[in-house]
């Protein structure tokens, strides 16, 4: 027997078959798929639901393959992309408004290989279509808001400098700033100088002034409005980015286009319709005093007969049609808090979100919860959602708001910066609430103005290149190695397949979205792992020359080998690592895929080909080696 | 079968001069390249115009192609969005010199306007759908991305070699690699080839494809200045080279196969790639045999500099 050790020729074996199966998920092409969600409000997808859907492409004449409902969704698959876009026409039509019509790559896999945690590699946008986002910052909405925040301010400013005034008012286009109106010039004189003291971004100006009305102007500079304007998008695009990383996009593309878009490419995305919600939705809270009790006799009233006191507002508890009234007096927004996360509330186990406030939202809040022991206090959900129709053939977008109360409880005690908000129907349910809170610090509205599903058929053309050239790269140089190495090279050709096999098997179990570069860098990879074998060949040629019996060589031109290879490849591996620290999706894709191939290399080359060698010759008395 | 004479003594050594000199020339050259003709950035990079066209009629891509070749636009990217009706087309603001303004604004009206003029000179039935201003995809993060990157590709590298091996190994290695990644952008500068992400990470995988051909050598370097008794530095480096050489070229050949593959059947989205890695393989294969060694014996490698450490182990010597 040779001296190749038998739990290697296991080791090599598991591999191998590691490497088939979890390879194969590839080897089936994912079906055009329609999938309906219900929005919140609408009743929930049931059998009704898919049978108006079946009926509706009946009477379009699209033959949809499969028409099932999944869990809270409803799925039909088409034969080709064509008739998926005429079957989500004809659902789209069907259900209307309450229910997301999204495009989806169904995968065909089977349910064993899915069992073991077997799937095939996501593929990029430049593969296979994805879904491609153009969103719009609302800049004004920021500006709105930084010009009420400094009239806050001046106001608390002035009052606090004993500064007489007689208001403090933004003026009635945004932008044109804030108008002080003070009773006599040497209070202006005080107030401009305090301001001008407390806040250096404001430009102030004296107005008109007529009788005992002396104005100042008080404008925002426009390197404060560049800079706000800058880190309104900088902001959006993190938040943009930590809601698409809870997605689990891999490679997901965010870029601001021109002054206030963002695109957002999620290649591989197999369910446009929870994307577009979490980038859609704009979500913030509103914590206000509660009136009574959710569905108590005065709330029902009001919404039997829409008598609603002119102070309160009725709302309906989420998810559910109680009723609850609702102070329209906002203590705190959402704007105020800082952070949220959700967690168990160790009182009764429920899920819950803990907030944490600004300052200034915390003195609201303190100043409220201090006076208002044992009243309630409600969180009002509000939910913007924007809507496009097609309006004598011109786009009108609708903001549709929704506010739902998500929680009223009674105020067991003063709190300030840090609270928490429970009574959320489940742990879900409280990350979801906690992760658009957070997230839904959007810092100035977005919504999205453009929004394309590209179809595969244009990742099509480049798959069918792509593969080409694995292929023929692949056989090029399976057929160089055999003629030039005989059969060392038949062998280190063995090694080079299982090498292709098992990196696939590694980047579909991790994961790795599959891109152009990234199918670049398995064909690179394939040129480059055969170079171990033509140094141990190269290596056994030279230890027969010197004199070596043939078993003696292969034993001597795998031992020296192996020292060139590891430091050949860990110099290699450094450069594919600092390929995986760009931040850019092309190029970190390229580089995940070549650290891997070399990985996979070392083992196929070294461990496999010593394997097969070791099988091949192990046995036998040889005289000469076919190298 | 064998191509190479196994025999062979080649003096590559006695050519340093000579290889030397081309090899500064040669970054030189390329260096002056990069600063006159500058890198022929793509839309990865300098950001463009995108536009969204519709067709009453479906188009061939080739066809919106031509339609836009006629009309002067050098690289324009065509795609179909998931139809055969519209296409997207994406180029550069360059592509278009009447709409440049005065202080290096671009109109971006008159690009769409112009573009949809070209289109419309074989196709009447194409409308404009949408028109946005693309702002460079990756611009300057992934410049500042790529400099980080390389500086850190630079500084393992040469910490692995240091420690693994030498200190001249791995100024040598180091100092080759700039070689090499200086000619391989020479050469894309002077060919003008597009000059985009792609083409970036391939620049990138030029380092490790060269530094992996670098490390064969001096391995052998090391090992025959271990078992030589009377070690001629010039010698023992002529040696390694030769030695090494059929395995060098037969790698390079190997691996310049499969790029040749993804060349002419990966399509014009790895192109750019797939060149670039061909010359690099090139330059990388040429500067292990012929730069790296001399700037090794430049730098006055010695065998006592390369004897194992582990004799030096106190830990072995005690043993019997």
């Amino acid at each position: 027997m040779s001296d190749f050790p038998r739990w290697k020729y296991a080791l090599v074996a598991l591999v191998m078959l590691f490497g088939v199966i979890y390879a194969l998920p590839n080897a089936f092409i994912p079906q055009p798929a329609v999938q309906v969600t219900a929005n919140r409000g609408a009743a929930p997808i049931d059998e009704t639901v898919r049978q108006k859907v079946a009926a509706a492409l009946a009477a379009q004449h699209v033959a949809a393959g499969e028409l099932v409902v999944q869990g809270d969704h409803l799925l039909a698959t088409f034969a080709n992309t064509d008739v998926q876009r005429m079957g989500a026409d004809a659902m789209k039509a069907a259900l209307g408004d309450n229910y997301t019509v999204a495009f989806k790559l169904e995968s065909t896999v089977p349910g064993w290989l899915r069992a073991i945690g077997a799937r095939s590699m996501p593929l990029g946008l430049d593969l296979q279509g994805g879904v491609h986002f153009l969103m719009q910052v609302d800049q004004s909405d920021v500006l709105d808001k930084q010009e009420s925040s400094y009239a806050d301010d001046i106001r608390s400013l002035l009052r606090d400098k004993n500064i007489h005034y007689e208001s403090v008012t933004r003026n009635a286009v945004p932008g044109q700033g804030i108008a002080v109106i003070l009773r006599s010039a040497d209070d202006r004189s005080k107030a401009s100088d305090a301001i001008a003291n407390a806040y250096s971004d404001l430009d102030l100006a004296n107005g008109p002034s007529t009788g005992d009305r002396f104005v100042l102007n008080a404008v925002v500079k426009p390197d404060k409005l560049r800079s706000i304007a800058r880190d309104t998008i900088t902001q959006n695009l993190s938040t943009l980015r930590n809601r698409i990383n809870a997605l689990g996009v891999s490679e997901p593309l965010i870029q601001q286009q021109g002054e206030n878009h963002i695109v957002v490419d999620l290649a591989g995305v197999q369910d446009p319709a929870e994307a577009k919600k979490l980038i859609g939705t704009v979500a913030t809270l509103q914590y206000r005093p509660g009136i009574g009790q959710p569905g108590d006799p005065r709330a029902q009233e009001a919404a039997k007969t829409g008598n609603i006191p002119p102070d309160a507002n009725l709302f309906y508890m989420r998810g559910t049609q109680i009723p609850v009234l609702v102070s329209k007096k906002i203590i705190v927004t959402g704007n105020e808090l800082t952070n949220a996360s959700s967690g168990v509330d160790t009182r009764n186990g429920t899920a819950n979100v803990n907030v944490t406030l600004n300052a200034s939202g915390a003195k609201k809040m303190l100043d409220f919860t201090s006076d208002n022991i044992g009243k309630p206090m409600a969180v009002v959900y509000v939910e913007t959602l924007y809507d496009t129709k097609m309006v004598n053939g011109k786009e009108v977008r609708t903001p549709k708001t929704t506010e739902t109360v998500i929680n009223d409880a009674v105020i067991q005690g003063a709190f300030s910066n840090q609270f928490e908000t429970n009574g959320l129907g489940s742990q879900k349910e409280a990350s979801e609430l906690a992760l658009l809170l957070k997230g839904g610090a959007f810092a100035a509205p977005v919504d999205i103005v453009e929004e394309r599903v590209i179809g595969p058929s244009l990742g099509k053309d480049n798959i069918d290149k792509g593969f080409n050239a694995v292929l023929l790269g692949l056989a090029l140089v399976l057929l160089a190695a055999a003629v030039y190495y005989k059969l060392f090279g038949l062998v280190a050709d063995i090694a080079l397949f299982f090498n292709l096999v098992v990196l696939v098997a590694v980047m579909s179990l991790i994961g790795v979205t599959l891109t152009m570069p990234g199918i670049a860098g398995i064909v690179l990879t394939l040129g480059m792992a055969i170079d171990a074998n033509v140094l141990i060949c190269e290596r056994v040629r030279e230890e027969l020359r010197n004199g070596s019996t043939p078993h003696a060589a292969i034993r001597a031109g795998y031992e020296k080998a192996w020292a060139t290879i590891l430091d050949a490849n860990v110099t290699h591996l450094i450069a594919a690592l600092a390929l995986t620290t760009m931040g850019t999706g092309a190029i970190k894709g390229f580089g995940v895929t070549l650290m891997i191939g070399i990985l996979t290399s070392l083992f196929t080359s070294v461990t496999l080909t010593h394997a097969f060698t070791a099988l091949i010759h192990g046995h036998r008395k040889l005289k000469t080696l076919s190298v | 079968m064998e191509i190479f004479n196994h025999n062979s003594n080649i003096p590559f050594l006695g050519m340093r001069k000579y290889s030397i000199a081309i090899a500064v020339f040669l970054m030189l050259a390329s260096i002056a390249l990069i600063a006159t003709r500058g890198l022929n950035y793509g839309l990865d990079f300098t950001g463009g115009v995108s536009l969204v066209v519709d067709y009453a009629q479906p188009v061939q891509i080739a066809d919106v192609r031509a339609a836009l070749a006629k009309g002067g636009v050098a690289h324009p990217i065509v795609q179909s969005l998931g139809g055969t009706r519209e296409v997207s087309i994406r180029l550069q603001t360059k592509d278009d010199p009447a709409a440049q303004e005065a202080g290096g604004k671009v109109n971006l009206d008159r690009i769409s306007s112009d573009v949809l003029a070209m289109l419309h000179a074989s196709r009447p039935d194409a409308t404009l759908k949408s028109r946005d201003f693309v702002s460079a995809e990756v611009g300057a993060e992934l410049k500042n991305d790529g400099s980080v990157a390389a500086v850190f590709v630079i500084l393992g590298i040469m910490g692995y070699l240091w420690i693994r091996f030498e200190r001249r190994f791995a100024i040598a290695a180091v100092a080759t690699e700039i070689h090499d990644v200086l000619v391989t952008l020479g050469i894309l500068a002077l060919v003008q080839r597009e000059f985009d992400m792609t083409v970036l990470a391939s620049v990138l995988a030029v380092i490790g494809y060269s530094i992996n051909d670098k490390v064969v050598v001096f391995d052998r370097i090391r090992e025959l200045f271990r078992l030589a008794r009377k070690a001629e530095p010039e010698e023992i480096l002529n040696r390694s080279i030769n030695n090494t050489l059929s395995r060098t070229i037969i790698t390079s050949l190997f691996t310049g196969i499969t790029m040749g593959a993804l060349f002419f059947f990966g399509g014009p989205a790895v192109h750019g790639f797939a060149v670039t890695m061909l010359i690099g393989i090139l330059v990388g294969t040429l500067s292990s045999i012929f730069v790296a060694s001399p700037i090794l014996l430049w730098l006055g490698v010695s065998k006592k500099d390369l004897m194992p450490v582990t004799k030096e182990n106190p830990e072995l010597a005690r043993r019997p």
